[in-house]
């Protein structure tokens, strides 16, 4: 890993912790993020944490971009002995696989894909060396996803896998992105899955749906009246593979204001995880379920 | 008091200058992307800087007032029409209850900037009452606004009559347009020749232009520095891990055509990024119509901050000259 600084433009610096993704990178970008907020130097206005690197707006008509780098380089020394552990929560979201909609999208717009005869998933489970969609599914869901940047458009999570580097699923983005994506689609890109918080542009491949908003600017549902955001860096969440009847249930309850998402409190250690993978999923799973 | 919208224009939407401080959710700043005409317009009616008036791109709206109002009409060259008759742009104007404000075909630019005393007074989220229509936020339900609708309009002093900005403070766009550059974020990734022929090429401003980015075309594509792509990034050699986008960076997917991300930009994402519009040059942009020929010309730190003076001094001007 080594860290690299850019200015973009007047007002931005951007701070590449690695090129490539790994927890130990996020969890270096996120403690550097924090120890700018913390610091509260004079001029920054934005901090944005991303997955292995970080971006930090100031103002520099109160500092110059000089001085800011400066004092950014400063806080990288404390960030990489900084203790990789959060107090954070697990989040059991539903997901629709192989659904109607996205179904009908990605036929829509099937002439901006890889391969034009079969599914996005049916291509994801052949290059990843799976002989089913639906064995691709399970390695989807089996194992918790740690989100590791939020952004793009409103709230949209990325999420990143749980297990070791030789198991990560890895899929192309669209030839050509899309112009139409559905909201709630549960989407694939690089080693990254999303939650398509709101219906628009995407070049993520299309795996489902969930029932379950991220994002309301209403602040009407039940549990998004704090903030309308539902996810930060740092949450976990497990898939639950659910069909249409539980789908449509639970599109009912949100509407009539009673679903409750299933969020337990967790902690996450990255060097107990980086030891023992499959042990530490298994904490966090039971975690979640004994919630 | 509310002003009848009796058509909306193509797209004519409710900006101020936009909502800081959620772009780590992935929502951005919004507001006029021509800040100092909106601002010069607000002034003009005696309202605060930041007020929310109306952004119209390329076509105007047509407007009933129900109450006597002064309003200015700043940024692109559209021609104002109350009642049919035409008035001056940049110049307070009074308007009575009862007339209508509409717009001839535009001349030049791309967005005029309708300032009316009093502000728009649709309810803030989020700190604004910018239009960020992809989250819903803002404006009229988290709209555009649409014929029928009824825009309240807070109490305002009103500014002083025939009061006008002079033309040498007008700021326009030359031809070819030049957008200052300074070469950053992933500027390594493309070789020397692709980095001078970028700068070299002429660019035209492509049809896909709007509030999220402007997208340009005709240049050559940019030639990458071979690696090896690193995990998590994906395949294409214009992607990288997922990460943030400056407000005005340029990226570049699959090499061909740059887009610079303007005030409604998407704060990340996985493509390259070679560089980022210069702050002072991001209002002309908001100006800038499909087709037109467009040069990116490279500078540095010091010539950035140089013109990011130079337009505050110009803005200063405006205030001097309207007496604020």
């Amino acid at each position: 890993m080594k860290t690299r600084y850019s200015f973009g433009g007047d007002e931005h610096i951007f701070v590449e912790v690695d090129e490539e993704m790994s927890l130990d990178a996020f969890f270096k970008s996120l403690s550097m993020s924090n120890s700018v907020r913390d610091s509260k130097i004079k001029g920054v206005t934005e901090i944005c944490p991303a997955n292995a690197s970080f971006q930090v707006k100031f103002d520099p008509d109160q500092i110059s971009p000089d001085d800011m780098l400066a004092e950014l380089k400063k806080l990288e020394g404390a960030a990489e002995n900084a203790e990789k552990k959060l107090t954070t929560r697990i989040v059991e979201i539903p997901v629709y696989y192989q659904d109607p909609w996205t179904h009908e999208t990605l036929m829509r717009f099937r002439e901006r894909h890889q391969d034009p005869n079969g599914t996005d998933l049916d291509y994801a489970a052949r290059i990843n060396g799976f002989d089913s969609a639906e064995e691709f599914i399970v390695a989807h869901h089996s194992n918790p996803w740690f989100v590791s940047m939020v952004g793009f458009v409103s709230g949209l999570p990325f999420l990143y896998q749980l297990v070791e580097r030789e198991r990560q699923l890895q899929v192309p983005k669209y030839l050509r992105p899309r112009t139409d994506t559905p909201k709630l689609t549960v989407g694939y890109g690089g080693c990254f899955s999303c939650i398509y918080s709101v219906r628009g542009a995407g070049g993520y491949q299309m795996f489902g749906i969930t029932p379950m908003p991220i994002y309301d600017p209403q602040q009407k549902i039940s549990y998004l009246k704090d903030f309308m955001v539902f996810f930060k860096p740092g949450d976990i969440v497990k898939w639950k593979p659910i069909g249409r009847e539980e789908h449509d249930r639970i599109a009912a309850e949100v509407e009539a204001g009673t679903y409750a998402p299933k969020i337990v409190e967790v902690d996450f250690d990255l060097n107990a995880w980086n030891a023992d993978v499959d042990g530490t999923n298994a904490k966090l799973m039971e975690a979640l379920n004994a919630g | 008091m509310p002003v009848k919208v009796i058509k909306p224009g193509l797209l004519t939407t409710i900006q101020d200058l936009g909502r800081p401080g959620y772009f780590h959710l992935g929502i951005p700043i919004g507001g006029a992307m021509d800040r100092v005409s909106l601002r010069t317009a607000n002034l003009l009616v005696g309202n605060d800087e930041g007020a929310a008036g109306l952004e119209a791109v390329f076509l105007g709206p047509e407007l009933e007032f129900t109450e006597d109002a002064t309003i200015a009409v700043t940024g692109a060259d559209l021609p104002i029409l109350i009642d049919d008759v035409e008035q001056p742009g940049w110049t307070a104007l009074k308007i009575k209850a009862g007339q209508r404000l509409g717009f001839g075909y535009l001349k030049s630019g791309a967005r005029a900037y309708i300032a009316i005393s009093g502000g728009v007074d649709t309810p803030p989220m989020l700190g604004s009452r910018s239009t960020y229509a992809i989250g819903a936020l803002g404006g009229v339900d988290g709209r555009a606004i649409a014929a029928g609708d009824s825009l309240p309009i807070g109490a305002g002093a009103g500014g002083t009559e025939g009061a006008t900005v002079a033309p040498d403070l007008r700021r326009a766009t030359g031809s070819p347009v030049e957008l200052r550059v300074l070469p950053g974020l992933y500027w390594h990734r493309i070789t020397e020749t692709a980095q001078r022929g970028f700068f070299d090429d002429e660019w035209k401003v492509a049809p896909e232009a709007d509030r999220m980015g402007y997208r340009f075309r005709g240049g050559k594509a940019l030639e990458f520095v071979e690696r090896e792509q690193p995990f998590g990034a994906g395949s294409d050699p214009s992607n990288i891990v997922d990460g943030c986008y400056p407000y005005g960076s340029i990226q570049v997917p699959g090499g061909t055509e740059p887009i610079v991300l303007h005030r409604d930009a998407v704060s990340g994402g996985g493509y390259f990024m070679i560089g980022t519009v210069i702050s002072a040059d991001m209002d002309l942009i908001g100006q800038l119509q499909p087709h037109m020929p467009v040069r990116f010309v490279e500078v540095d730190m010091e010539t950035a901050l140089k013109a990011r003076a130079d337009r505050a001094a110009l803005m200063n001007r405006i205030r001097g000259a309207l007496d604020r």
